[in-house]
């Protein structure tokens, strides 16, 4: 496609529109870890003592396993080694952190928002989405705050729900990723800083699509936030997070954990559009996105469903998951994760089934272009318990040119002979032939490849709140400019 | 007038020259047909004049509406009212037939500094289109041609060329894998299209398709070079004698 090479070229060296820094007097810690540098975080926060017991104790953890083992090295991912000494764990725009208007907060870190498109003022919000901003450690406001606490839902930053509810703090906190679970999951529980907490009360159904945007900004420093959800029984919240962070040259690191606790008949829907600044085409600097995310179904018939959109990070980790425990409980996982330049993603899910009946669903979507390297990683197991448990799994992925890689690693694990077991999976590559197709009837190579991408991902996009799949759409659009060569 | 001038096309693909030099004329309003055995270079034509990029031009000119076609990318040709049937219509997982279309024609409208059709003009001409093609409007809420029959995707093709109003459209081997019933049904929604503003050129094998949409001229194609020119009588002597006597006169007509 020859004739097409300068304006693939003029489109390539298009930046990244979320890119820009913002300027603002910053709080932060000395670089380094160590149990000062806990008590430090946990004494900024006024947090009480059991928060920072449980932190101390991570900390141990995760000193013991860095000095065993270090990191995970499973994953299909590459990497240089992360200094964890010479990462700031903890930096807060310098202002008055008494939240309960906006007028108290810095027009700096308003107009930020207003460019990244969220709006923070009264009259200018989404209709129907309450948004709570986290801005590198802390989080900076929450919307529509008194409407949500007139039907009892709780939607705060951490910070406040360790101050104001710490009973359900403490009920829940960690009882769905541990603070043993993994390497990230401990430094996490050591050292995290902020991230949203949320309490749907029995039998309420939360009128508004609660949302958190997560923003990097300073310097070298690392975001380590920890969301904590809880829908307690006949009750259901949708939930989404977008994520944005600045060119650097420097890769930082992302360790966020999230918990989801599903009672009985409950249902969360928690629905992701990652765009974390990629690095450049040559993967200089970027993101590296290691986050633990799993939910656990603990009541009967609850629900709970993951949706995902990962488009940016240098490298992404992750595996959202589901604990299928009570009897009837259902699990579904839909991905998309788009690799180009030099991205790497090592994603997918696990589907653990305890209860009986339990079913769960898996649809990823991998798109590689570029030198993009894209592995689905999955694990479904039934337990010997789980007696009627179904799943059904659907793993497609698409290339992009002939320099990228997709790679599937689904592992099933069966121990229950009443199992009902479906997996289906695909490659395919865009052909010349049907960009030609669609380039005759109109349309520039662009939007064809655009075109042929969002049909790819349509059954993931299904399951996204409305907004949210426009601006998914887009994305995937943005995140593709030059990758036709 | 003439709307598509073709003058001494060479044309390659991988290094193997097709195309040995193609003259050819069609003015507005006509419909004429290529004829020729397998292999003689017809789907190159078409191609090409749709440019295709896998297809080299290495020599020759081609004019379209007074415009040099070889400078414009798939695309442009697309909006400046080339239209190719394809022989192997493509599957779109995904998207939906309505939205394809529709998208299709905005680009075009865009093109030409037209304002976008929304949904609520669009559906009643692809309404009606639909209809004329005998088209089950199930298929039409589906995916762009995925789990279609052969016969539904030429349906289908020729669907797309009624609501995108070409200036001249390509018919490439649009009878191949056609039933009888079917093969009358896209002819006639092809006749329905014909009109003073319109031509056609229809590529195929066989005289069959050419008893339904009746052409102007008939040219017959044999190793990258047109080597007859007649009216609606040729595609009949052609049915009766084979192109072998087509090609053998040409020898004896050929200084060797």
């Amino acid at each position: 496609m020859s004739t097409n090479v300068d304006t693939i070229r003029d489109l390539a060296e298009q930046e990244y529109k979320w890119g820009f820094v913002t300027e603002i007097d910053e709080d932060r810690v000395p670089k380094g870890l160590s149990e000062e540098t806990v008590r430090l975080i946990s004494a900024r926060k006024g947090e009480p003592e059991f928060m920072l017991e449980w932190r101390l104790k991570s900390l141990r953890h995760w000193t013991s396993l860095e000095r065993a083992k270090g990191e995970p090295k499973w994953a299909n991912i590459t990497y240089r080694p992360i200094d964890y000494q010479d990462i700031t764990y903890y930096s807060a725009p310098r202002q008055k952190l008494s939240l309960d208007s906006l007028e108290s907060l810095d027009p700096e870190l308003l107009r930020t928002y207003e460019k990244l498109g969220i709006s923070l003022q009264e009259q200018k919000r989404l209709a129907g989405v309450a948004v709570d901003a986290v801005f590198d450690s802390v989080s900076v406001a929450t919307t529509f705050k008194e409407k949500l606490a007139d039907m009892g839902v709780i939607f705060c930053s951490f910070s406040e729900a360790v101050q104001k509810h710490p009973d359900l703090v403490k009920k829940y906190l960690g009882t769905v990723v541990p603070y043993t679970d993994n390497f990230f999951a401990s430094l996490n529980a050591a050292v995290f800083t902020d991230g949203s907490f949320v309490y749907v009360p029995k039998g309420v159904r939360c009128p508004l699509e609660l949302s958190t945007y997560f923003r990097i900004n300073a310097a070298e420093t690392g975001q380590f936030e920890r969301t904590l959800i809880i829908a307690d029984d006949d009750s259901y919240v949708s939930y989404l997070e977008g994520c944005t962070a600045p060119i650097r040259d420097q890769n930082q690191l992302h360790a966020a954990v999230v918990e989801l606790v599903a009672l009985d008949n409950a249902q969360i829907k928690y629905s992701t559009v990652q765009n974390w600044y990629p690095g450049d085409k040559e993967g200089r600097g970027g993101i590296y996105n290691f986050v633990t995310k799993r939910g656990k179904c603990q009541g009967r018939n609850s629900k709970i469903s993951w949706t995902q959109v990962e488009t940016g990070s240098a490298i992404t980790w992750k595996y959202p998951s589901c604990i299928l425990q009570g009897d009837n409980s259902v699990g579904e996982f839909y991905s998309v994760a788009l690799t180009n330049n030099r991205q790497q993603a090592d994603t997918g899910t696990k589907m653990i089934h305890i209860g009986r009946n339990t079913r769960s669903t898996i649809v990823s979507k991998g798109i590689s272009a570029g030198h993009g390297q894209n592995t689905y990683r999955g694990l479904v197991k039934i337990m010997k318990g789980a007696t009627g448990a179904r799943n059904y799994t659907q793993c497609d992925s698409l290339l992009i040119g002939d320099q990228c890689g997709a790679h599937t690693f689904p592992y099933i694990d069966v121990r229950n002979s009443t199992a009902r077991m479906e997996h289906e999976a695909s490659t395919s590559k865009i052909g010349e032939n049907q960009l030609f197709y669609l380039r005759q009837r109109g349309l520039t190579s662009e939007d064809a490849v655009s075109m042929i991408v969002n049909g790819f991902c349509k059954r993931v996009f299904r399951e996204l709140p409305m907004e949210f799949a426009v601006e998914a759409q887009k994305l995937l659009g943005v995140s593709l400019e030059g990758s036709v060569g | 007038m003439s709307l598509l001038k073709v003058k001494d096309l060479h044309a390659a693909v991988d290094g193997h020259e097709i195309l040995k030099g193609v003259d050819l004329t069609i003015n507005t309003g006509e419909v004429h047909s290529i004829m020729g055995p397998n292999g003689s270079g017809k789907s190159t034509l078409a191609q090409v004049l749709a440019r295709r990029e896998t297809y080299t031009v290495t020599r020759g000119e081609i004019l379209f509406n007074g415009k040099d076609l070889l400078k414009l990318k798939p695309e442009e040709a697309a909006c400046e009212g080339i239209f190719l049937a394809f022989q192997y219509p493509v599957e779109i997982p995904g998207i939906g037939n309505a939205y394809f279309l529709r998208s299709a024609m905005n680009a075009m409208r865009k093109y030409r500094g037209e304002d976008e059709l929304d949904a609520m003009d669009f559906l009643p001409l692809f309404r009606e289109r639909v209809k004329l093609l005998e088209m089950d409007d199930a298929l039409m809420s589906r995916s762009v041609n995925e789990g279609f029959s052969g016969g539904e995707k030429k349906r289908n093709e020729i669907l797309q060329m009624a609501m995108l109003e070409p200036k001249l459209a390509i018919l490439d081997e649009t009878d191949s894998g056609l039933d009888i019933d079917a093969l009358k049904v896209v002819a006639s929604g092809v006749n329905a299209m014909r009109g003073p503003e319109r031509s056609m050129l229809v590529v195929t094998h066989y005289q069959r398709l050419l008893d339904y949409i009746v052409p102007d001229f008939v040219h017959v194609l044999i190793d990258g070079r047109i080597v007859r020119t007649g009216g609606p009588e040729l595609a009949l002597e052609l049915e009766e004698k084979g192109y072998g006597s087509t090609e053998t006169e040409t020898r004896q007509a050929l200084p060797v």
